[in-house]
């Protein structure tokens, strides 16, 4: 306590995250070293970019007259598939990650199916959507089949994977409650567990729709259907107007389902 | 009618929890667990209907001893133990009416819970329970609508409902204001006297033990210091539980709550 008097009288600062002065200002130097290093490496060549900058005017300048016309029929077509795709790989989607992300809490599951339904989740995780795509066009061919399996086995990563982490972080004390009047484990699932992580599930569900239809809009590309491989079309033809009406049709629903699950959030809370 | 023998918790850290609890308690009596934070309360409490497996030592309940048994033997001997929480542990986004329901889990079926087809007579039984408690009115709202006391109570019916032979209860007021704290601990004693329950109570406050309870046990390091009357607490007797502390104060709070009680 006597030292007090020592302190007294001189600024205070907070202790930086790293103690020794070399080693902060030599992570520091050395990262913006890298920055610049790394951007000069960067090529731009500039010919190339002014004659882009025409191509890209008249794609910028198609979003003030989009075409949704002219090719109504494909980009309903496009679009009924992509809906389609969407909800029925949702799901299926949800479906199975309910039971993988029960058995991926390590509070709830043994040992030996933690580790399973876990590597499930991280085999989903590591393969990009994309690559599974072209994988599964190769094997299905091209349509919505494959699109619908890529979107069915990237949610089981995402949601099942987040669902655990909602369920390890739960309040341990209301499942213990249920488990002390001697509940079985399925009661006590039903009534320790679901009701805690509820709101967490439909939230995460309805984020997981969202992104399997903004998906599907890339899947086409690689040919595995919906309104992707409409857009894909126009790209091919220079028809920027009809690509343009694509684009501002997507961006509608997108925004009309973000609207939605804020709503449907707010209501389960 | 409960019986620890040599009962023994060492934590994977190596500490030892419990160092071979002995303890008897007859049908019908009302005990409080008293001792500083990390003597061991809780994990004795929860040792015995085992949601903390002890280490070594017996547990009976009656006949049965419990730390053999099956896990589907256990489910139905947890049934005969009902237990209050600290905090209430109420699942907060069920309604007042499922949570008191929940205690009846160890004897329905999964799909009759599963659809709350709960049988008429577990019902009724539910509205009676909540009506004593006075939150019969309350029965539809969600638990986490509800106050502090008026969680207690419906975590009170919940372990009622089971139908058990023995309370047990962890820290039942340490979240709630003074008054509530009487009222609650009150309820608590009525109903172990009115329906013949043994209980043990862990409780920090040792005035408000003193106010309730027959027989008092204090903790210490996981092993038994004191076993008496709640009279027979003197202050050397809660400096060999507690440590070194003035105590005239706590016993004379306990003396004019009696008087008070009396008038």
């Amino acid at each position: 306590m006597s030292d007090v008097s020592a302190l007294i009288g001189k600024p205070w600062k907070k202790p930086s995250f790293i103690q020794r002065p070399w080693l902060r200002w030599l992570l520091i130097l050395g990262f913006v070293a890298y920055l610049i290093a790394a951007f000069s490496t960067i090529e731009v060549n500039w010919s190339r970019v002014y004659a882009g900058l025409e191509r890209g005017e008249k794609f910028v300048l198609a979003f003030t007259q989009p075409d949704f016309t002219s090719r109504s029929s494909d980009i309903w077509e496009g679009m009924i598939e992509s809906i389609i795709m969407t909800v029925a790989s949702s799901v299926v989607g949800i479906a199975i990650s309910i039971p993988i992300a029960l058995g991926a809490a390590r509070n709830v599951a043994p040992l030996p199916v933690y580790l399973i339904c876990r590597s499930i989740i991280a085999i989903s995780r590591a393969l990009q959507e994309i690559i599974v795509a072209i994988l599964l066009v190769a094997i299905f061919g091209f349509g919505p089949l494959a699109g619908f399996l890529t979107l069915s086995f990237a949610t089981i990563g995402f949601l099942a994977k987040l669902l655990a982490e909602d369920i390890e972080s739960m309040d341990k004390v209301q499942a213990e409650a249920i488990k002390a009047s001697g509940a079985k484990w399925t009661q006590w699932i039903n009534y320790g567990v679901q009701p805690q992580v509820m709101p967490r599930l439909i939230g995460l569900s309805i984020y997981r729709i969202d992104i399997n239809f903004r998906e599907s809009a890339i899947l086409g590309l690689v040919g595995a259907g919906g309104i992707g491989a409409t857009l894909n079309t126009a790209f091919d033809r220079y028809e920027y107007d009809t690509a343009a009406a694509i684009l501002l049709i997507i961006i509608v629903i997108v925004m009309a389902l973000e609207y939605l699950s804020g709503v449907i959030r707010a209501r389960v809370q | 009618m409960l019986r620890l023998e040599k009962l023994v918790k060492t934590y994977k850290a190596g500490d030892q929890a419990l160092k071979a609890v002995e303890l008897d308690v007859p049908e019908g009596q009302v005990l409080a667990l008293i001792g500083p934070s990390g003597a061991g309360k809780s994990t004795l409490i929860r040792c015995i209907n085992r949601l903390v497996e002890p280490t070594s030592g017996k547990v009976y309940l009656g006949e049965v001893e419990l730390t053999g048994l099956s896990s589907g033997a256990l489910r139905r001997e947890r049934r005969r133990m009902g237990m209050i929480f600290q905090e209430y542990a109420l699942v907060e986004r069920l309604t007042v009416m499922e949570n008191v329901l929940s205690g009846r889990l160890g004897y329905v079926g999964f799909w009759r819970s599963f659809l709350r087809r709960f049988p008429q007579s577990d019902v009724d039984e539910a509205f009676r329970l909540l009506d004593r408690v006075g939150l019969a009115h309350m029965a539809d709202k969600r638990a986490d609508e509800l106050s502090g006391g008026q969680r207690q109570r419906v975590g009170i019916c919940r372990a009622l409902i089971q139908n058990p032979a023995l309370l047990l209860v962890d820290e039942p007021t340490a979240s709630l204001d003074p008054k509530t704290s009487r009222q609650i601990m009150r309820l608590i004693c009525e109903l172990c006297k009115e329906r013949g329950l043994a209980a043990i109570i862990n409780i920090h406050d040792v005035a408000l033990a003193q106010m309730f309870v027959q027989r008092v046990i204090g903790l210490r390091l996981g092993a038994v210091e004191f076993d008496g009357p709640p009279d027979g607490l003197t202050p050397d007797v809660l400096t060999a539980i507690y440590g070194e502390e003035d105590w005239e104060a706590t016993i004379e709070a306990v003396e004019e709550d009696d008087t008070e009680a009396t008038k």
